[in-house]
């Protein structure tokens, strides 16, 4: 146990080292200016070099990139090019948004698929299951944006009961409650399609094996065998997928972000490399690398919950 | 309803703009919520070029010496008054009396001198220095006055000191401008979500707090066209003075609750060609490719009818406007022929377009066009941080579809070959230097007229359509500017009913 944490903690080190220099690398490579693109294009050509070196980008790459490690080890993740202000402030003020709309989106895409995927299983071809497997190949086909912009049109624009996008602020609790629905169903919906597709077909593979058949046959209920003995004996690759899925869903984010006008990680990341800002990118690209490491990882010690196979032979 | 705003429109404009400026002080709080497209990263318009910075802050929370009306004409703002010697090099401002900053530190001559020193300077970030470059020395001469002495007479002067990136700020605050601004305007800072909303609240102790309608204004950061449409039918919002999608616009006029008004913006649309170039150097292949585009076509097809034709570079609705489309008129066979003397028949050019719907329609447009007149255009969509470095900076292009915003910007002609333009004649150069030398508005228009018919004649680009400004509004919203001379939107003339 303590050789895997140590053997993560280092890939996990890795990682993040390596992301931040590909970042770097490709910011730079990629054509751009920001010291135009916040000037605009009837700056004089004096007051372009002034701001290039106010923002220091005319030391060499190599050394900024230096800077920046040794900034980053020390937790300062320097100031944004575009806003001037902090890059932590920036991510502080967007971070629990997009974690809340991440996590709900996440809930829900595991109630809905569990429910879906295991009364398909159930109902193993019967018309439930044609069902549920037709409605998840409409999700699966389903662009965000667009199953996004039909419930706005419907539950927004047409019923008036939630609105069409915005965020108030965790100040009116219930208000931001309501904010969020929306959001968190477009982007549960998509995800909860493929989750549901797999755990129907992990169950209906557990259903199949000898055991699941005798404790039918010493009585227990239907139900009892479903969510008792079928439900976890069919974890794994459940699990596995939802770790996949909540990297999709936190980047999913920024699409959804976009549609419902919430001023989360999403929006900001799209903004801050139409900008070139580049400590911005980095530290949020940064960010959701380790998010997405950091489900990984939490997927892993799942497993040792799940299978306890596992915790044996190590 | 629509109103396509022309001429005869501005005396109504005008009515309605001085109806909202009468008192009218409603008991309880009247609130606006305004939509826009583009999101900040500033709110400092000294320092970033960003132009939604100007259109939310610039004469609303700032000031500057002078202002500029619907009509683009030069009205007094934190100057009462002002004269000009003959020689036209000498101006005195006289400015106004009780204006305080919204931290409460006064407002005088030194905070002017301030202001304009920090834009000059070395080390100045301003968007526009280029609108300072003619000033030799401000000068504090009592504290109720300045001087401002010119090397050069500049026919834009007054106009240009009413701009955002002229914005008088205070010694005490600048610094901080960028994300907590402070100006002497009707309009003061109350709060900013970055990515969601800017909150401005009415500025009691301004001079002319009498006439200001709004106690509150909220701008909300809605960049998806879809986004924007719901927000508005779900009545979450009250106006949209930029709305994005001119497709999405009949559905509004039809709807009761709302209304649609079409004007103008300062944005010439052009299909950009690189005239340093082969094949784009030679006179007969820019022409071939003015008379292969239909205007109409493309207006109707990425604009949805809502656009007024061009045929150089000077907006219609501007005073010294000559209607130029018929220079080189759409005519597919006079396009091929001159395609062919040139030798460039059945060749393929590039056309690189930024990500703008207005650009990107509009390429589909051209390209299918030029296909007529035996031309293959290919069309290469590329991203903004992209189109800003190749194109603008490195000039590495053939074609591009770009909308200028700025006034007064015929001189970009004169910007020399290093400009994207590609374009460099001693003519015009000379010409423009005319323009922005002389001070009599009758002999600058003529001027004007001739530079544009200058710029028709050697068909430098093609000149498309200006970009129009597409308003929507909750019924009752009243004293938005249809069209505007100026990035700016002065709030302290709107009301709601």
């Amino acid at each position: 146990m303590g050789y895997f944490l140590l053997r993560r903690t280092i890939s996990f080190i890795l990682t993040l080292f390596v992301v931040s220099a590909v970042v770097f690398a490709v910011m730079n490579i990629l054509p751009g200016d920001p010291a135009l693109t916040i000037l605009g294009l009837d700056a004089t050509e004096d007051a372009l070099a002034a701001l290039r070196e106010e923002l220091s980008l005319n030391d060499p790459i190599m050394l900024r990139y230096l800077h920046w490690v040794w900034d980053a080890l020390r937790g300062d993740f320097g100031i944004s090019h575009s806003f001037r202000v902090p890059v932590a402030d920036l991510v502080a003020e967007r971070l629990p948004l997009t974690i809340s709309l991440a996590f709900s989106g996440m809930l829900l895409t595991i109630i809905l698929a569990l429910a879906l995927g295991i009364s398909a299983a159930a109902n193993h071809r019967m018309s439930g299951d044609w069902g549920v497997m037709f409605l998840s190949q409409l999700g699966i086909a389903l662009p965000a944006f667009w199953l996004s912009i039909l419930l706005v049109m419907l539950f927004a624009v047409k019923l008036r009961w939630l609105p069409p996008g915005g965020f108030p602020g965790y100040s009116e609790p219930w208000a931001a409650v309501r904010a969020l629905i929306l959001p968190t169903v477009a982007l549960a919906l998509v995800q909860s399609a493929v989750l549901a597709r797999v755990t129907r077909s992990s169950a209906l593979e557990v259903m199949r094996l000898d055991y699941i058949r005798t404790a039918r046959a010493i009585g227990f209920s239907r139900q009892r065998v479903l969510w008792r003995h079928v439900l976890p004996n069919a974890l794994i690759p459940i699990v596995t997928i939802v770790g996949l899925q909540f990297a999709a869903l936190v980047t999913g984010t920024i699409v959804i972000e976009n549609v419902f006008y919430l001023p989360g990680l999403g929006r900001l990341i799209f903004q801050s490399i139409a900008n070139r800002d580049l400590p911005l990118v980095q530290a949020l690209v940064m960010l959701f690398a380790a998010i997405v490491v950091t489900a990984n990882f939490i997927v892993d010690l799942l497993y040792l919950v799940i299978d306890p196979r596992l915790k044996t032979r190590s | 309803m629509t109103f396509h705003l022309n001429r005869h429109w501005i005396p109504i404009a005008i009515i309605a703009v001085s109806a909202a400026i009468s008192p009218t002080v409603a008991s309880a709080e009247t609130s606006i919520v305004i939509g826009f497209q583009q999101e900040p990263t500033s709110l400092d318009p000294t320092a970033d070029a960003t132009a939604s910075i100007d259109g939310m802050l610039a004469q609303n929370v700032y000031e500057s010496l002078t202002t500029v009306n619907e009509e683009g004409e030069v009205k007094p703002q934190l100057a009462e008054s002002w004269t000009v010697s003959d020689d036209g090099l000498t101006y005195v401002f006289d400015l106004v009396d009780g204006a305080t900053f919204h931290d409460g530190t006064g407002f005088d001559a030194e905070d002017v001198v301030f202001s304009f020193n920090r834009a000059m300077d070395e080390d100045s970030v301003n968007p526009t220095k280029k609108l300072f470059k003619p000033i030799e020395s401000v000068l504090a001469t009592d504290a109720g006055t300045i001087e401002i002495k010119l090397k050069q007479t500049d026919a834009f002067f007054l106009f240009n000191m009413a701009q955002g990136d002229a914005s008088i700020v205070a010694p005490e605050s600048f610094e901080t401008n960028n994300a907590t601004p402070v100006g002497t305007g009707p309009f003061k800072y109350e709060s900013w979500t970055r990515g969601d909303k800017l909150i401005l609240t009415k500025n009691a102790d301004h001079r002319n707090a009498g006439s200001v309608a709004l106690d509150r204004v909220e701008f909300k950061f809605i960049s998806d066209a879809a986004a924007a449409s719901a927000a508005l039918l779900s009545e979450e919002i009250d106006a949209f003075p930029g709305f994005p999608a001119p497709e999405l616009l009949p559905q509004f006029d039809a709807d009761p609750r709302f209304n649609v008004v079409v004007g103008s913006t300062e944005g010439e649309v052009i299909l950009a060609m690189n005239n340093s170039e082969p094949p784009f150097n030679d006179l007969r292949v820019r022409k071939a490719i003015t008379h292969a585009f239909d205007r109409g076509e493309i207006i109707e097809g990425a604009m949805y009818g809502s656009a007024v034709p061009i045929g150089s570079f000077y907006p219609p609705h501007g005073p010294a406007y000559v209607d130029l489309t018929g220079t080189y008129p759409h005519d597919t066979g006079k396009a091929k022929a001159l395609f062919a003397e040139a030798g460039v028949a059945g060749s393929t050019m590039t056309l690189r377009v930024p990500p703008f719907p207005y650009a990107t329609r509009s390429a589909e447009i051209v390209q299918a066009q030029l296909a007529e007149a035996g031309i293959d255009a290919k069309v290469e969509n590329v991203e903004w941080g992209f189109w800003i470095d190749e194109i603008y900076k490195k000039k590495n292009y053939e074609m591009t579809i770009i909308a200028h915003t700025s006034p007064n910007d015929l001189g970009n002609f004169a910007r020399g070959p290093k400009y994207f333009y590609g374009y460099d004649d001693a003519d015009y150069n000379d010409l423009w230097a005319r323009i922005s030398s002389e001070v009599d508005p009758e002999a600058r228009n003529s001027l004007l007229k001739e530079a544009q018919k200058y710029l028709a004649d050697q068909a430098v680009h093609g000149f498309l359509f200006q970009l129009p400004q597409l308003g929507v509004y909750k019924t009752g919203v009243d004293g938005f500017w249809p069209s505007r001379a100026v990035l700016f939107q002065p709030l302290a003339g709107v009301t709601m009913n």
